[in-house]
């Protein structure tokens, strides 16, 4: 593998739902790559395609998804091209994933230790009892307290910061080049999300793990990432380096969501929701730009053809003909 | 009314089974109002020198042991037997609606104890319970129609009082309450009429469990007796000639019976997805 | 979940059990108060029995004395196991119904084992491959079988096996009486022949035993297979299904550990539900095939209006629907770690 290139590089990925209801375009030539070792954001409203995204690099789709093109490579290797036994070789394994709701993406019925040994033995070649030492050693790296006995906890005895805590080490057991994180502290309180976020960020800087980090909040990316990439109704709108975006945002929306987010020190009155509702992604007439319908600054160029994910400044990549 | 008529076409549109059932449904309210009268033959008129013939051109469905036409016995019989299971049905439904409807809306430990009651009575054998009341009560058709109707109840009482309990709240049943309608006036005047629909698919699903009850209970031998023409006897009748390969007493009616149960159950599906369009599969 | 915790809940479901016997008991004692004629009469040893016996009769159930009084009697008859006389047989109730329970039991627990070994398998099968042919066959088998009658399905099955085709034997009894039965030990033919180590006699056995099985099993399948589907369907859309994946484990423990034992729950209510039907169903089917069980002899005491064996007989399938009710809440303690905490 090489240093130089991303570890993921995903460029021009359509995909849409055949449904009853008709053809819901979710993803419009997304793109964006991550190097290794990196946290990248990738922050929307629910339904901007973020975690359809995901579930593309896992191959974890539903039988109603159809691919209209694009690339996913990893590590040099077509993802989309590749076979489903050297995918199914990679999951848990080179990439992993977590969950929101961590207690509902666990077993029910089967104590987190059991699960992690299942991880540790599907992708090694280990014993019961190295397995299980190993499990233990993975729980106490998670900082769950008293690993030895939570062993045998089931997830309903445990509370949802620490199923989230053993959902990171399943992901981890098997030391991942690369964690997706969808929305892991959704439905978690304060000071729980905090911790875990702590936790994550630490952790993939012990082993140079790259995190794809999927949020509806923009300012919980910009605390952690490096970098963030910005979705809107399954188009990549704006990507560039956290600090970067959160001074000088360039696409509209970015700026719509960077004025609906609370900081320290903002006034009620400063906060402002983003104008409209994400477009109806079933209809025929989608317009080119799907922030269009939404914006202050649409001009009859905005409907005449997509505005391509262009590079404005260094690193600052914009999909906005109005962008300078 | 406009939008019932507009799902009923959609639902017989993407589910054309369901129309067959519909028109099987009629042709069963036919045979069991007409029957008699298209019967070619008396059903109970024996002629025993032409016993046990297999079906022909005269016979379409054979003759019996007794030399009795099977087509005509199968046709009358279909008054006894849907009579028998639209009473028993009718009479759980009016019951078990009202007291699980009543105990829902109060609520509370009577509500509870008979919540777990029903639960139990559920998973009871019921069929072995059916036929000791027969049993017991006397072997008449009567009694069996109260049998089939007494071990139906649960399932309505239970539909009915979940309905009710989630509507208990509901602003229209408080604004009622408000208006200064008594408990009663509440749960058959208001809480009733709603929860109607769920209670009605539960009413033709049921039929063709009721159906298979009676006929069960006549196939061994109790409620109606020979030589009134039913499904049930005539299988138990038609049974001891079938290991000498003399198929057609016992089948014919055998498979009346397996299409009226099949178009109860078919029917009550397309029904269920008519009231409740979420359930559709 | 741990020992305690689980023997804690399994003394709780026992307790359970207690007022459901009671009410069986009490439905029984009403039955038989609904009785047209003279209760005394049906327990009498012979069919015309002397004023004197009668007498004596009516003093020893008690029918002299206020109802609760009778009711005790009734209870404490039961208890000591007396279940009166059948007219029929000549013999003890009790003693009838434990000489013909083997024959039932040997028939539903066979029936019930074939119907899982079909049914879960199709179940999960038409889950996994949603529209495939086995999914489609599944739906056949599960309408089908909500709507075929099971003394239909016997009939059909004896027509074609017996008949058609000559592989079953005379569908008739338990085992071809010029064989014969192995020494009892147990009762259910197929364990005593193996005991008795006489291979001629267990085939025999179980070619006789073929047919009613296969009938109740049919009736059986519908419902489990439905729940396993419904069930399986659910559960493979779950988080944790997709965690699994998710994580790289193998297919085969994504469907059977992880996915299977969790839609396994709701079956296990599902299956207790069936063993309980089918136990209703035992009547229908051992009158097709004169299977000599418990079922066959309520029916013959029915119809000469013998009513205590009617009453030994209900009495028995409700002691065996608590005792199947109970085994099912402990199996379901034992596959879902949450349930002593739930209650």
């Amino acid at each position: 593998m090489s240093a130089a290139g991303p570890l993921l590089a995903l460029s021009g990925l359509s995909l849409d739902f055949v449904t009853r209801g008709g053809r819901v375009r979710a993803l419009d030539r997304v793109g964006f790559e991550i190097a290794q070792g990196e946290m990248l954001g990738v922050v929307g409203e629910s339904g901007s395609g973020k975690s359809v995204t995901a579930y593309a690099v896992m191959d974890l789709l539903e039988p109603a998804a159809r691919i209209g093109g694009g690339r996913l490579d990893f590590r040099g290797l077509d993802l989309l091209g590749a076979d489903r036994a050297r995918l199914a070789a990679l999951r848990g394994q080179a990439i992993s994933m977590i969950f929101q709701n961590p207690r509902a993406a666990l077993n029910p019925i089967r104590p987190v230790g059991r699960q992690l040994v299942d991880v540790l033995r599907a992708h090694r070649p280990m014993n019961r009892a190295a397995a299980e030492s190993e499990a233990e050693r993975l729980l106490a790296m998670v900082r769950i307290p008293d690993p030895a006995r939570r062993m045998m906890a089931y997830p309903f005895e445990l509370s949802g910061g620490l199923c989230q805590r053993a959902m990171i080490a399943l992901a981890l057991a098997c030391q991942p080049a690369l964690l997706i994180a969808d929305e892991p502290t959704t439905g978690l309180d304060v000071t729980t999300q905090a911790a875990i976020m702590d936790l994550l960020r630490d952790l993939a800087r012990a082993r140079g793990m790259a995190t794809l980090f999927i949020t509806h909040d923009l300012a919980l990316a910009g605390d952690y990432c490096d970098r963030i990439a910005v979705m809107h109704a399954g188009q990549v709108v704006e990507c560039a380096p956290t600090a970067r975006l959160l001074a000088e945002p360039r696409h509209p929306y970015t700026r719509g969501l960077l004025a609906a987010t609370p900081r320290s020190g903002s006034r009620i009155g400063e906060i402002a929701a983003v104008g409209g509702a994400l477009p109806d992604l079933t209809r025929e007439d989608l317009p080119p730009c799907r922030y269009a319908e939404r914006c202050e600054r649409r001009r009859p160029e905005c409907d005449a053809a997509p505005p391509p994910l262009a590079e404005r400044a260094p690193g600052h990549a914009v999909a906005c003909w109005r962008a300078a | 009314m406009k939008r019932f008529w507009r799902d009923a076409r959609h639902v017989i549109a993407a589910n054309p089974v369901t129309l067959a059932a519909f028109v099987l449904f009629v042709l069963l309210v036919g045979l069991a109002i007409f029957g008699p009268a298209l019967a070619p033959f008396d059903p109970i008129a024996s002629d025993v020198p032409n016993a046990l013939r297999p079906p022909s051109a005269k016979h379409w469905f054979g003759t019996d042991q007794l030399g009795r036409d099977v087509f005509s016995r199968v046709i009358v019989a279909t008054r006894i037997d849907l009579t028998i299971a639209v009473s028993a049905v009718a009479l759980s439904f009016a019951a078990g609606s009202a007291i699980g409807a009543a105990i829902g809306y109060l609520g509370g430990l009577v509500d509870r104890v008979v919540g777990q009651l029903v639960d139990v009575l559920m998973a009871f054998p019921l069929f072995v319970m059916a036929m000791a009341l027969v049993a017991a009560l006397g072997n008449t058709v009567a009694n069996i129609i109260y049998a089939t109707a007494l071990i139906n109840l649960p399932f309505y009482i239970r539909i009915a009082r979940a309905e009710v309990n989630q509507r208990r709240e509901a602003g229209y049943v408080l604004a009622a309450r408000l208006s200064g309608n008594g408990p009663w006036r509440i749960v058959l005047g208001v809480l009733l009429p709603n929860v109607m629909p769920t209670l009605v698919v539960q009413m033709s699903l049921n039929m063709g469990w009721a159906i298979l009850n009676a006929a069960g209970l006549s196939f061994i031998g109790l409620g109606v007796r020979p030589p009134t023409p039913e499904w049930g006897i005539m299988v138990a009748e038609g049974a001891s000639y079938i290991t000498g390969g003399r198929w057609w007493p016992a089948l014919f009616p055998g498979a009346a019976l397996v299409l009226a149960v099949f178009c109860f159950n078919l029917l009550g599906d397309g029904l269920r997805d008519l009231v409740d369009p979420r359930r559709r599969t | 979940m741990s020992g305690g915790r689980w023997l804690g809940y399994a003394a709780r479901r026992l307790a359970m059990a207690v007022p459901i016997l009671l009410g069986v008991v009490l439905f029984t004692f009403v039955l038989m108060r609904l009785l047209p004629g003279d209760p005394a009469v049906f327990f009498a040893s012979s069919p015309n029995p002397s004023q004197a016996e009668l007498l004596a009769l009516r003093a020893k159930l008690g029918l002299d004395r206020s109802l609760p009084e009778q009711l005790a009697i009734y209870v404490r008859d039961l208890a000591r196991g007396e279940l009166g006389q059948s007219l029929t047989t000549g013999q003890p109730v009790a003693r009838d119904l434990l000489a013909r329970l083997p024959a039932s039991i040997e028939l539903t627990v066979v029936a019930f084992l074939l119907a899982m070994a079909v049914a879960l398998p199709l179940g999960v099968a038409a889950a996994t491959r949603p529209n495939s042919w086995l999914d489609h066959l599944a739906r056949v088998v599960i309408t089908a079988g909500v709507s075929v009658p099971t003394f239909v399905t016997g009939i059909v099955l004896i027509y074609l096996f017996y008949y058609l085709l000559g592989w079953a034997p005379d569908p008739t009894g338990r085992i071809d009486v010029f064989i014969g039965q192995p020494p009892r030990v147990t009762g259910l033919l197929l364990i005593d022949s193996l005991l008795n180590r006489n291979p001629e006699r267990f085939l025999a056995a179980l070619k006789q035993l073929a047919l009613p099985a296969a009938t109740m099993a049919l009736f059986a399948i519908a419902p489990i297979a439905r729940m396993t589907r419904a069930s399986m369907l659910g559960v493979l859309s779950s988080d944790f299904v997709r965690t699994a994946r998710a994580l790289g484990l193998p297919r085969r423990q994504v469907l059977l550990t992880y996915a299977f034992r969790n839609a396994l729950i709701p079956v296990v209510t599902t299956l207790g539900m069936v063993l309980s039907y089918m136990l209703g169903a035992n009547v229908l089917v051992e009158k097709v095939f004169a299977w000599p069980g418990i079922g066959s002899y309520a029916l013959d005491a029915i119809v000469v209006s013998d009513y205590a064996p009617v009453q030994g007989f209900v009495l028995a399938v409700s002691a065996l629907f608590v005792f199947l009710n109970l085994a099912v809440d402990l199996i379901y303690g034992l596959i879902d770690p949450r349930i002593g905490f739930e209650r």
